[in-house]
């Protein structure tokens, strides 16, 4: 058999699938994202329920929906609210499993900062801000990121929290009255890293072919790695053949470094 | 009592200098012919609310309308950075104060149920909280966790796109909703912007439907294609190639001018817009239909 080739973000996106299970309620984000969920729901996840923050509830997209509000969101969806609604009745209230996250910079407790490089009265380069990930970070059951690995990326700590992760140890979470998990995986094109005992991120599986001190050098924190490192399951021709052939034919969101 | 005005009067009637203006719509039912108008008219010192300030104030922006924005989510969707709203930021020539998605239309709820302020449960991200003075937090008088509130926001206007409306101001739109109904009701005055104009009778047919009322409208105008490059949906698809394009446009201060000349101050309205986008554009936008079931509301 011949090896499958793949792009880091096909690999990252197949990787994040694999972390949402069958019923689950998750809160999608557009782009990659929304790429992982519709390939969970049409594998291992039939019934996963897609929510997006433009307040649709199991939404069925016919064709790749660029922009978080959609039209092909709403025709053919379970049910679609106000915005207050979906962060109130829903998020709030605690109906949301998963929470998928984006963001310029993760640091070692999974904290977010999607808000500003540089000081906050005089930035340096502002960035588009929460959204909705406040909310999500806090009040979804388990929350996930996919990014590449990359030095710049994963500072030791974010200059500016948009989102909380374990803030500065687990019990932070709970002082704060935070319902949700928290940061459970951070999925890179080297591996993922999961929350030890006391929040912090460490390295718990590799990718085929890739190694721990990768992703030590691109790590900005001392990372440390799990007693038993483990090895991700290879990525398979029909996860693939799903994604380039039924998602995104025209690779909008599968581009990136094969 | 008909309310119906075209749009540039109810423009020069309802939007002053210095208001504070709400156009509503999160990525659907976007005003941008109000909002082209408002350029058109030279109006200058508004304070711009909305949860992203998308293309719309991107452009009013770049035009001087505008003294401070306030928002939740800055960017270009589906694209990446809101270049003009972004550098004047961070040139310090705008002013701007920033909520997340909830913070920003918890405003709006507080603002239309007559309240002066809500709360949220904490997030644990004191960020923002650190750098908003208007976020504050406050014990829970039954003794749980202390809680976050925010005061009301109580627009001098909001503009709000719909799929049909009376004359009166009674409304009727579906799809994403995102923050049109509190937005509405929050604000001072209201111009309702119509695909179409129907008969009060077509309103009275699908009640529940009506997600804005003639209580609160003060103007009604039929101004079809009112959203391109948002969509409204079920009329026309939203231009996510023009979503595109802007990225490119807003790059340059001379692109930029040289679009404002070319499709805004260079056309009369939005009928002249809709015509010069030509017909390529028009059949790339057009959507096959899709009818919901009818529903039974008896006769009693």
């Amino acid at each position: 058999m011949s090896e499958i080739k793949y792009s880091s973000s096909e690999l990252m996106i197949i990787n994040a699938a694999r972390l949402l299970r069958d019923g689950d309620v998750v809160f999608v984000g557009v782009g990659q994202p929304n790429l992982a969920c519709n390939l969970a729901k049409r594998t291992h996840a039939p019934n996963l329920v897609m929510i997006y923050e433009a307040g649709v509830i199991g939404a069925e997209p016919a064709r790749l929906p660029l922009s978080i509000g959609d039209p092909t969101l709403v025709s053919g969806a379970l049910s679609v609210v106000s915005m207050y609604d979906i962060f109130t009745n829903y998020l709030q209230r605690g109906n949301v499993d998963v929470g998928f996250m984006g963001g310029a910079q993760i640091d070692k407790f999974g904290n977010i900062n999607a808000t500003v490089i540089g000081g906050y009265e005089n930035p340096k380069v502002r960035l588009p801000g929460s959204g909705g990930s406040q909310e999500i970070a806090a009040w979804a059951n388990r929350c996930y990121i996919m990014t590449p690995h990359q030095k710049r990326r994963f500072p030791e700590k974010v200059e500016f929290m948009t989102s909380a992760g374990f803030i500065g140890g687990r019990g932070d979470r709970e002082k704060a009255g935070l319902r949700g998990g928290g940061m459970l995986a951070v999925v890179t094109d080297i591996g993922i890293m999961e929350p030890d005992e006391s929040g912090e991120m460490i390295l718990t599986q590799l990718h085929p072919g890739k190694t721990s001190d990768e992703a030590r050098a691109n790590t900005g924190w001392d990372l440390k790695t799990a007693s038993r490192v483990g090895t991700t399951d290879p990525v398979s021709s029909t996860e693939l053949r799903i994604l380039r052939d039924d998602l995104d034919p025209t690779g909008i969101y599968l581009k990136g470094a094969s | 009592m008909t309310k119906v005005l075209s749009l540039s009067d109810a423009i020069a009637k309802f939007v002053n200098d210095g208001d504070t203006v709400y156009a509503a719509g999160f990525t659907h039912l976007i005003p941008f012919a109000a909002g082209h108008e408002i350029i058109r008219q030279g109006k200058k010192n508004l304070t711009l609310a909305r949860a992203t300030p998308d293309l719309i104030y991107d452009q009013m922006v770049a035009a001087g309308c505008a003294k401070k924005v306030i928002f939740s989510y800055m960017g270009n969707p589906g694209v990446g950075s809101l270049r003009i709203v972004r550098a004047a930021i961070e040139q310090g020539k705008l002013e701007w104060e920033e909520y997340s998605h909830f913070g920003m239309i918890t405003r709006l709820q507080a603002g239309a149920a007559g309240l002066p302020f809500l709360p949220m449960n904490q997030t644990g991200a004191i960020s923002l909280e650190k750098a908003n003075p208007n976020i504050k937090r406050i014990a829970d008088p039954y003794g749980g966790k202390d809680v976050i509130v925010v005061p009301a926001l109580n627009p001098d206007v909001a503009i709000v796109h719909v799929q049909r409306a009376d004359a009166n101001g009674n409304a009727h739109l579906w799809g994403i909703i995102g923050e049109q109904k509190e937005a509405a009701f929050a604000a001072k005055k209201v111009i309702v912007t119509a695909e179409e104009i129907v008969d009060e009778s077509v309103i009275r047919s699908d009640p529940n439907r009506t997600m804005i009322s003639e209580i609160v409208v003060s103007a009604v105008c039929h101004v079809p294609f009112a959203c391109h490059p948002s969509y409204a949906q079920g009329y026309y698809d939203r231009d996510n190639e023009f979503y595109l394009a802007w990225d490119k446009v807003s790059e340059s201060a001379e692109y930029t001018k040289q679009y404002l000349d070319d499709w805004v101050y260079g056309v009369k309205d939005r009928n002249e817009y809709w015509q010069k986008l030509g017909g390529d554009v028009h059949k790339r936008l057009k959507v096959p239909d899709l009818m919901s079931e009818p529903i039974n509301y008896g006769k009693y």
